[in-house]
């Protein structure tokens, strides 16, 4: 539970207009230096004193990182959306209404109103886990130790992960990143070297790549926009968050799919869970299982076997097996079929 | 070694910011605000010596800043790592914004800034400068007649305690502002950002939504 101190520990701070001049000031602090985007993680923190730095970048006041605009190249057409645009701005956008309105969805599920009016895009997907025995500042492997707390036979760790764990059991707290991976979105990500773009999927790791971070930026890089082709636009879509009380939770388990059904038969899908593992995952496994099948119950039934194949639960996770299991049957079969029936 | 300290700081401070006769309130003040000096001081003056020689940086401001809160513009000294809550509570005497959980999960320190409701408790100060903010003090007019949504919840008797009604009021003055004639429901949804820990969520909403009905009376009147 965190403690009300007086204020944070003192920081310099910068609020650069521009991203050549952020990254001149991510580079001069080197890793002093820390990436404010709206602050609603960053924050947390900074109060509890676990981080200290000297130098605080706020990104704010940089007009190219915000608003959404469409793009167009080489055949290819989306829209890009700046890092810095806030999640109600992403909610509220007519074009992502229209057209991709699954990440509408997955945004909106966020935490508060007051939080969406403030947290950003790029905030959303970077931000970092959630474990609360690495949030307390205990010194486990993700802050560089030699211990997980939360994988001990008393650990809390009811919302930890059953997939992919590699010594830390934590899971990515994000909403929108399964949405942009089903949506088959693309970082923009500056680097001292240039300009990368990298799939959505590939944003994220998982900790058997680096256990002390969550995504791919080092430090001085930064996440500037987000584009999404027209790939699944108007598609069919699904999103299902749950968690323990319907506003501020972080999910327990969260899906996104996307789909083009055919004569009644499924075409082509895309599939995320988040919440499960260190990262947000595509479960590619399903969709080769569930292409070319007809959409219906039985299909779902098979997916959602095959979504949790390998899953290991902790002790007081096991719930999420099922959870995950019944998340992807709707999410492939849609909430009609699912229903109870007794 | 303390005392030596706020003394210092005291002395420091802007000659508009040192009160000329010391009343009971001001002392308190005083002790309040050099209190958070003290506790700061030596990191800044750590911070400053670091930044000698060294070309300041793009983007590095001062800490006396203007800020625009309720019409006005107001000179205040803020640290740079000072939340709005902190600045309107402490600097500036705008006790009406409550500071309840200071970790953006209650909601009783909703401000508006630029129209749109935020936790003023994680929002740095130092980043609404040229910004409109408003606050629970600022919403009713000139001549003292409450603002719509403020005389719905007198008529409703809304809250309890009501330490969570400014930040509720603030959310609910943002939220009509884009959403002029919700259902309670979609209401219910805009103000889900505020907790009431006397669990009077019927009464709250009862009284908001007349709040709402109150505000498209006064626009079309």
């Amino acid at each position: 539970m965190a403690v009300i101190r007086d204020v944070m520990a003192a920081f310099e701070l910068f609020q650069p207009t521009s991203i050549t001049d952020a990254q001149k000031l991510l580079e001069q602090h080197g890793t002093d230096a820390w990436v404010l985007a709206g602050g609603l993680d960053s924050f947390d923190w900074l109060k509890d004193r676990i981080k200290k730095p000297k130098a605080v970048v706020d990104l704010s006041g940089i007009e190219e990182l915000r608003g959404v605009r469409s793009y167009g190249d080489h055949g290819a057409d989306g829209i890009e959306i700046g890092a810095m645009t806030t999640l109600t701005e992403v909610v509220n956008h007519p074009v992502i209404k229209e057209k991709y309105g699954l990440l509408g969805q997955a945004a909106e599920l966020v935490a508060s109103p007051q939080i969406r009016n403030q947290g950003t895009i790029g905030g959303n997907v970077s931000q970092d886990t959630r474990c609360w025995y690495y949030r307390s500042g205990w010194p486990c492997y993700r802050a560089g130790g030699n211990i997980c707390y939360a994988d001990t036979p008393e650990g809390r760790n009811r919302e930890h992960a059953i997939l992919h764990a590699d010594r830390c059991v934590a899971v990515n707290p994000s909403d929108s990143a399964p949405a942009l991976i089903t949506l088959d979105a693309k970082f923009i990500v500056r680097t001292r070297r240039g300009e990368r773009i990298v799939d959505a999927e590939d944003y994220f790791v998982g900790p058997e790549i680096d256990i002390t971070r969550l995504h791919i930026l080092q430090p001085g890089d930064l996440l500037t926009a987000i584009r999404i082709p027209s790939t699944w636009a108007g598609a069919q879509f699904y999103f299902e968050k749950v968690r323990d009380r319907n506003v501020w939770d972080f999910p327990l388990l969260n899906v996104a799919s996307a789909m083009v059904i055919s004569g009644g038969s499924i075409e082509r899908i895309r599939i995320a869970v988040n919440g499960a593992a260190a990262r947000p995952l595509r479960l590619k496994a399903v969709e080769d299982a569930v292409r070319g099948k007809p959409r219906d119950p039985a299909t779902g039934e098979m997916a959602g076997r095959v979504a949790v194949q390998g899953a290991v639960p902790l002790q007081f996770n096991a719930y999420k097996i099922p959870l995950m299991r019944n998340l992807v049957k709707r999410a492939v079969s849609g909430v009609e079929e699912a229903k109870w029936s007794s | 070694m303390a005392e030596k300290a706020s003394f210092k700081v005291i002395e420091d401070l802007p000659k508009e910011d040192v009160p000329k006769a010391v009343s009971r309130r001001n002392f308190i003040k005083g002790v309040i605000t050099s209190g958070v000096a003290v506790s700061s001081a030596s990191y800044l003056f750590r911070a400053s010596s670091l930044l000698q020689g060294q070309q300041l940086a793009a983007g590095i401001g001062e800490r006396l800043i203007t800020l625009n809160v309720n019409g006005q513009q107001r000179r205040v000294d803020v640290m740079k790592q000072e939340t709005l809550a902190w600045t309107l509570r402490y600097k500036l005497g705008l006790t009406g914004t409550k500071l309840g959980c200071d970790r953006a999960e209650c909601g009783s320190c909703t401000v508006l800034i630029e129209d749109i409701p935020l936790y003023s408790c994680s929002v740095l100060t130092h980043t609404v400068r040229g910004r409109k903010v408003m606050t629970i003090e600022g919403l009713a007019s000139a001549d003292g007649t409450l603002h719509p949504v403020q005389q719905g919840v007198i008529d409703e008797q809304g809250f309890q305690c009501a330490f969570c009604m400014s930040g509720f009021i603030m959310t609910t003055v943002g939220y009509l502002k884009t959403n002029p004639n919700p259902t309670r429901q979609k209401l219910a949804h805009g103000v889900s950002g505020n907790l009431c820990r006397c669990q009077d969520y019927d009464k709250i909403l009862t009284a908001l939504m007349r709040g709402a009905d109150n505000t498209r009376r006064s626009v079309l009147g």
